[in-house]
């Protein structure tokens, strides 16, 4: 009877980006099995209401959030990767871009617009976990860079919201030397005096961590997020030693002085106007008027 | 001296060097003769190995055990100049992580770098050269230290990557190594990276930004080391060779992307085949560097470094 449950093909491996994320269908189950529709989960900004665990969402559901009305102008939309080291592992490169084109909608791993937040201009950048594990290669770092010109121009603060699992292997140092690049863009931003607001979002690991995510003015989290620089696997193997309970959470990395607040996905719009308002000493907006 | 897989004729022929040599000392046979075919051939095998070297096998001479480490080029070129400074004045003292003050001529010099150890022992100690946050920070406080006294910065590169660990992370490895990325872009002083030996990922750029990066023939520079990528990518522990010719991880690489400045030679047969040509060589281009660096103002230093990271990438659109 066992047979029920025997896997007919061995070795089953799903790539990351392959994996199924984001809510599906007319059902969502949480990870504590809360099952909930998902007219209203998307209502409940994609928190599920009985566990308050919030699901991975991308680009297009964090603008619907932030973004008075959902109206923003996209940045750079057209800007797309090259495979300039001719990069094959199992699969080349070039194909890899294509399929995550075709599955996912989207030109590459982040997605960059201004618009309104509260009523005032704002430029907001938003990684995509699925594309490519939401990985940094050379469009996500020119993308991230003419944002935070863009930023500079407008004279209005700069949201980072970062998803992914780190640099693009595929393209090697140029994808390393985005870290760098974006780095110096955002100490561009602080001569200009305006504020960089990052957002980690689940996961922010690896080269994103080591780079615009750590960088805040602010650094802040949503419950439950994966946070670190290695991942939990890497340092698992390296140490071998047993992870501590909730080690890398944004609970755990909070708690070791390296976010400003954890704040649930429904109050993400006002914190994050109220820290510019604050920080700008500006009178505090209120949705009501802004809307 | 050891000697790696593709080495081996090298040793064999040395080997029979050697031999012949005694033998020429020991009797009254004349071998100055063969000697000297020997000698020729073994200049010949060298100069055939080192000229058609893989990726891989660059990987493999970028960790080779008698390769010198960051502190003998640093008392190498500095003498007795040298005085090592320590602790991120936080949490401890990184052992990984080196840093302090020396002369090269007249000229004062923040010396910065990962070092490794020459035995299990001293391995162990350096923790295989892989710095934890306070080491990164340390660096930093080196560099702001060098900054506020017009000194300029020298970096030396020889990482297997940021130590990944739970402690690690409590710290912010990630905002240590961000921290630096950042504060490099716009440190008013001229910085002169030299990748010595293996320049893994953020553990590397760490203390990798410079306005001038240069590398050495045989070594590597990329997001990831090819054990890794292969594991990662592969699925599996054997694509290392496969990986690293995908990488684009060696100097001739990394100059045709524009993603680092100047190849360094090294001596024939590498730097470990000679130390003293390989530090002075390395000393040579440091000052040659640093005369056209030290001629820029601050603001002209800062905004060409940063414009040459923004040209950094390829895409389409």
């Amino acid at each position: 009877m066992t047979a029920w449950f025997r896997r007919k093909e061995k070795g089953i491996q799903t790539a990351t980006e392959e994996k199924k994320d984001t809510p599906k269908g007319l059902w969502y189950k949480s990870p504590t099995g809360k099952i909930v529709e998902s007219e209203v989960l998307a209502k409940n900004f994609y928190v599920s209401p009985e566990d308050d665990y919030h699901v991975r969402i991308g680009s297009k559901e964090y603008f619907e959030i932030l973004f008075d009305d959902n109206k923003f102008r996209e940045l750079d939309a057209k800007l797309t990767s090259k495979d300039p080291l001719k990069f094959e592992d199992t699969k080349k490169y070039s194909e890899r871009l294509k399929a995550a084109q075709k599955k996912t909608g989207l030109k590459d791993a982040v997605r960059t617009g201004f618009g309104k937040s509260m009523g005032k201009d704002i430029v907001i950048a938003c990684m995509d976990f699925n594309f490519i594990g939401g990985s940094m290669g050379s469009v996500v770092g020119e993308k991230i860079a003419r944002a935070i010109d863009y930023a500079i121009k407008k004279k209005v603060p700069f949201v980072m919201i970062s998803k992914s699992g780190g640099a693009r292997m595929m393209e090697a140092a140029l994808s390393l030397m985005q870290l760098a690049k974006t780095s110096a863009k955002l100490a561009q931003l602080a001569e200009a005096k305006l504020p960089y607001i990052s957002l980690c979002t689940d996961p922010t690991t690896g080269g994103t961590t080591a780079s615009y995510a750590m960088l805040g003015d602010i650094n802040i989290s949503e419950p439950g997020a994966l946070i670190g620089f290695a991942g939990p696997r890497v340092v698992k193997e390296a140490t071998g030693k047993e992870l501590p309970d909730g080690f890398q959470t944004a609970e755990f990395v909070k708690e070791h002085g390296f976010l400003d607040f954890i704040s649930h996905r429904r109050d993400l719009k006002k914190k994050i106007n109220l820290y510019i308002d604050l920080i700008q000493n500006n009178p505090v907006r209120s949705e009501e008027i802004s809307a | 001296m050891e000697y790696l897989d593709f080495e081996l004729p090298i040793k064999e022929l040395e080997e029979q060097l050697d031999k012949c040599m005694i033998i020429g000392q020991e009797s009254d046979v004349d071998v100055s003769e063969t000697c000297k075919q020997i000698e020729k051939k073994l200049a010949d095998t060298r100069k055939e190995i080192y000229k058609n070297l893989t990726a891989w096998q660059r990987v493999q001479l970028s960790r080779h055990p008698n390769r010198p480490y960051t502190l003998d080029y640093i008392n190498a070129i500095c003498g007795d100049t040298f005085l090592e400074l320590h602790g991120d004045r936080n949490v401890k003292d990184d052992k990984a992580m080196i840093g302090g003050l020396g002369k090269i001529g007249d000229q004062s010099f923040m010396f910065i770098g990962q070092q490794k150890g020459y035995n299990t022992k001293t391995r162990q100690y350096r923790n295989f050269g892989m710095a934890n946050p306070e080491g990164y920070r340390k660096a930093l406080r080196l560099m702001k230290s060098a900054e506020k006294f017009n000194i300029p910065v020298v970096c030396f590169i020889d990482t297997p990557g940021g130590a990944a660990g739970i402690e690690a992370e409590e710290r912010g490895q990630g905002e240590a190594i961000a921290r630096n990325i950042l504060e490099m872009t716009r440190l008013k002083v001229p910085i002169i990276v030299v990748i010595i030996g293996e320049g893994a990922s953020g553990g590397a750029l760490g203390i990798g930004v410079g306005d001038r990066v240069l590398m050495l023939e045989n070594t590597w520079y990329s997001v990831i080391s090819p054990e890794s990528c292969s594991s990662i990518l592969w699925r599996s522990w054997e694509y290392k060779e496969v990986a690293a010719e995908a990488l684009k991880l060696t100097a001739t690489d990394m100059k045709k992307l524009k993603l680092i400045d100047e190849i360094v030679r090294e001596p024939a047969g590498g730097a470990h085949a000679n130390r003293e040509k390989t530090f002075e060589v390395v000393k040579n281009k440091i000052v040659a560097q640093f005369e056209v660096l030290e001629k820029l103002s601050p603001k002209e230093l800062v905004s060409a470094r940063m414009d040459k990271y923004a040209q950094m990438g390829v895409f389409n659109g």
